[in-house]
């Protein structure tokens, strides 16, 4: 189904308007159902479209229930399987299940700074109006990313 | 007044710049734009109103939602801008503007390096040339890559990451600097609107909200337009859940494209596509795999068909003699052995795992273990669920490989998209010498705003930029940052122009709401509602696209074959479906969604069609061929194929434009093969 939401865990994000699976869904596949009307199950998250589904786990790594998994392609792929994530700040941790049943863990770091932390403009140049139509970009001094480049490349000059 | 699905609200906003899409051009757009709406406040008072609208929220949108692997546009200390030109010309047979990507090469290292600074692990190269993740790079005080760090370059142009959270490290800094209240997620733009006195020039933008009964219609000076390229215009190889199983992001619904021509801006080289090689089935990616683990691809029969079949490489020089020929090529090399019947192909995982294993540490084993699964785990988790699925260890069990089904895109490798205005410091053409170009357009390669379109204030970035492949997801955010500072100019310089729209805003309202609309009306009709001669389902319309593109023009089913006769068929069938479009019925605002999602994908693969069909050659054998015309003919189509589109007679009209070289080429080639 894609990315399927377990009925024992969701709390359809202890009925706010909006569930963190619908806020982040790229593709506007995560539905809360309500009233119950279109799962049976009310104030529950659901996948409204399976295969409208990336399998790109912006969900599955979002929800603070850690109550949505994936169910891979089943047109495609053989049953048992299973890929989960723990997303935490700094690092990503993944727990693979073969169908056999041999298992794999993985941690990866996901960013090297706090989540929140970022300042955008902090220690960069302030430019100048009449440097709007200059070649680059307003950080190109303090970045050291500027690549001039080598004027007897240019055939045409 | 709260809308209702009868009778949705009408919000109306004024702004002076409108960014459309959330991806990583609009968050590079947004970022350099809005230091620089920070400077024009400072020195001349005036506050210019920015806004950006994104369909999903910014967090996980565009195509670096689910994250990557490695950043594929990393100039470095070393290589030189023209370098860049020269191989995104080679990779896409020749036709591409040196001035784009030339400008885009100077830039992007910025951008990567903004990108570490703001928290993006990159791996490093320490002294022993022993490679360390970006985290662990830090934390043994490696330089970083502004103060000449060295990155893991797993091909010439590539540095690895660790970048899962790639796109919510770059969307948290364009978020902190718009701040938040101009921004408006989970609201679909569909429509441009023309200025009413000047129809070349841009007026504004509406759409709707996916979660509420609103309609929003903003009036903008300026407008990037920024939402990706195209996804699932061919019917896809796997065609039930699995169709979701896009190699590029589903939600690309060609948006770019369709609103571009719609408002009348030239197009260019949409004839283009990209049909990449990938692992089979879960499209995971194979770049590291050949370039970081060495593997090789073989036909089931372990034969390398890249040295098989070398000898066809001859066959369209010169761009067959490049050290590395241009990815079509390589495909045209491999569909010989599928067509042989020599499948399936596989890439040869053991082989490459078992020779790296030879020369390392059982840690250092682990850890390539550890980074074989990161690459796909970072992005593209399906592959990861198709091994488990099938119990495939790399290390024990190769894996198949398979072109896909086609995709349409400016920043990945291929170079669809809009034509616009470049650079003025390289030596750009300033005339054209070809006829047939429609008179109302320019002349040269560059009309005054950087990344403009031929529509006046209308500007793109990433895929939308065509003739200009090879940005990935670097490049897209530094096009976009170049397109910031022209649009800022191109407000101040038109500050005092009134716009007026050339519709109504209930003319607008009901062009969006129609599919709602055609649903309320005709629903009791019958008792299923799926099945009703006066509507038609958004998913039905698009699986009948896709029937027509895979069949006539050049998909799977046909080995990406297809030829004039071909062609006028799906021309008929294109225009039949077109105007069955305006019987797209929408049940509630999920569909309405699609249902205009789909309606992008029809004129985005009317395009297509039609530039394929103009095109009389076969410019990317791999990609597809026009049996008809089977060659690649230098002398008459080493050109550009631009076009535009007339939203009142919904008719294309295709001309050529001169291509011209801003840099050499023959660098690229070995001696031409007798042939």
């Amino acid at each position: 189904m894609p990315t399927f939401v377990r009925t024992e865990k969701c709390d359809g994000c202890k009925g706010q308007d909006k569930t963190a699976c619908m806020y982040i869904c790229p593709h506007n596949l995560m539905k809360l159902d309500k009233d119950g009307s279109e799962t049976g199950h009310a104030m529950k998250a659901f996948n409204q479209e399976p295969e409208q589904c990336w399998e790109c786990y912006s969900c599955v790594k979002i929800c603070p229930q850690g109550a949505i998994e994936c169910r891979h392609y089943a047109d495609i792929v053989p049953l048992g399987g299973s890929v989960q994530p723990l997303r935490g700040s700094d690092s990503i941790m993944w727990t693979i299940k073969f169908r056999n049943g041999t298992l794999k863990r993985f941690k990866f770091p996901i960013r090297t700074t706090a989540e929140g932390s970022i300042d955008p403009f902090g220690g960069k140049p302030m430019p100048k109006m009449a440097d709007l139509t200059a070649p680059g970009v307003f950080t190109q001094s303090v970045m050291n990313g500027y690549r001039a480049g080598n004027p007897a490349e240019l055939i045409r000059k | 007044m709260a809308g209702t699905f009868e009778a949705p609200e009408v919000v109306h906003e004024e702004l002076d710049i409108l960014l459309i899409g959330g991806g990583m051009a609009c968050c590079g757009t947004a970022y350099e734009m809005m230091r620089w709406a920070e400077a024009v406040k400072a020195e001349s008072g005036k506050d210019l109103k920015i806004k950006l609208v994104d369909k999903a929220a910014l967090d996980r949108s565009g195509a670096v939602a689910q994250g990557l692997s490695a950043i594929n546009t990393y100039i470095g200390p070393d290589l030189d801008p023209a370098d860049y030109a020269r191989m995104v010309s080679n990779d896409l047979m020749g036709i591409t503007r040196d001035d784009l990507t030339y400008d885009l090469g100077r830039v992007v290292d910025d951008s990567v390096h903004l990108f570490e600074e703001w928290g993006l692990p990159i791996w490093k190269t320490d002294a022993d040339g022993v490679r360390h993740d970006g985290a662990e790079a830090q934390k043994e005080g490696l330089a970083a890559l502004k103060d000449g760090g060295k990155p893991v370059r797993s091909g010439k142009w590539q540095i690895m990451i660790n970048g899962e959270s790639y796109k919510w490290i770059v969307a948290e800094a364009a978020k902190k600097a718009l701040g938040l209240s101009r921004i408006e997620e989970r609201v679909f733009i569909v429509h441009l609107i023309n200025d009413k006195n000047d129809p070349s020039r841009i007026a504004g933008a509406a759409g709707f909200s996916v979660r509420e009964n609103k309609i929003y219609i903003y009036k903008a000076k300026a407008v990037m337009l920024a939402a990706g390229g195209c996804v699932n215009l061919f019917r896809p190889r796997s065609v039930g859940e699995g169709s979701g199983r896009a190699w590029y992001p589903v939600w690309n619904a060609g948006s770019t494209y369709a609103m571009a021509a719609e408002a009348g801006a030239e197009m260019t080289m949409m004839e283009n596509r990209f049909v990449p090689a990938r692992f089979k089935d879960g499209y995971g990616p194979v770049g590291a795999w050949f370039l970081l683990f060495k593997a090789k691809a073989t036909n089931a029969y372990g034969e390398d068909y890249m040295v098989k079949n070398t000898e066809m490489l001859n066959d369209y020089p010169p761009y067959g003699q490049a050290a590395v020929p241009a990815s079509c090529l390589r495909n045209h090399l491999m569909l010989k052995e599928m067509k042989d019947g020599h499948g399936p192909i596989y890439m040869d995982t053991v082989t490459a795992l078992a020779k790296l294993r030879e020369t390392l540490t059982p840690k250092e084993v682990k850890h390539l273990e550890a980074e074989a699964w990161e690459d796909f785990l970072d992005m593209c988790i399906g592959q990861c669920g198709i091994w488990v699925g099938e119990n495939i260890e790399p290390e024990k069990k190769m894996s198949e490989l398979m072109p896909t089904e086609p995709y349409l895109l400016g920043s990945h490798s291929g170079c669809c998209g809009i034509w616009v205005s470049g650079p003025t410091d390289l030596g750009a053409p300033t005339s054209e010498e070809y006829d047939g170009v429609p008179a109302h357009l320019p002349k040269g390669w560059n009309w005054g705003y950087r990344s403009m379109t031929t529509v006046k204030g209308l500007f793109t970035a990433g895929d939308g930029v065509g003739a200009s492949g090879h940005k990935f997801s670097s490049g897209s955010h530094a096009e976009g940052r170049l397109a910031a500072k022209a649009m800022i100019k191109y407000c101040l310089d038109n500050a005092d122009f009134k716009l007026e729209f050339d519709e109504t805003d209930a003319q607008i309202a009901e062009t969006i709401w129609k599919p709602v609309r055609t649903f309320l009306a005709h629903k009791d009709y019958t008792t299923a509602i799926d099945v009703n001669p006066h509507y038609i389902t958004p998913k039905m319309l698009q699986m009948r696209l896709q029937k027509i593109m895979d069949e006539y023009v050049a998909g799977c089913s046909t080995y990406y074959n297809t030829n004039d006769k071909m062609l006028a068929v799906a021309e008929e069938k294109l225009e039949l479906l077109k105007e069955d479009s305006q019987k797209l019925r929408a049940k509630d605002l999920h569909e309405l969604l699609r249902a205009w999602e789909n309606y992008h994908r029809i004129l985005t693969a009317e395009a297509h069609m039609k530039h394929i069909q103009f095109r009389e050659e076969s410019r990317y054998p791999g990609f597809y061929y026009r049996t008809d015309k089977n060659f690649v003919d230098e002398e008459n189509w080493h050109c550009f194929v631009n076009s535009v589109y007339d939203k009142h007679s919904k008719k294309w009209t295709c001309f050529k434009r001169k291509h011209v070289d801003l840099v050499d080429k023959s660098k690229l080639f070995k001696a031409a093969a007798p042939h």
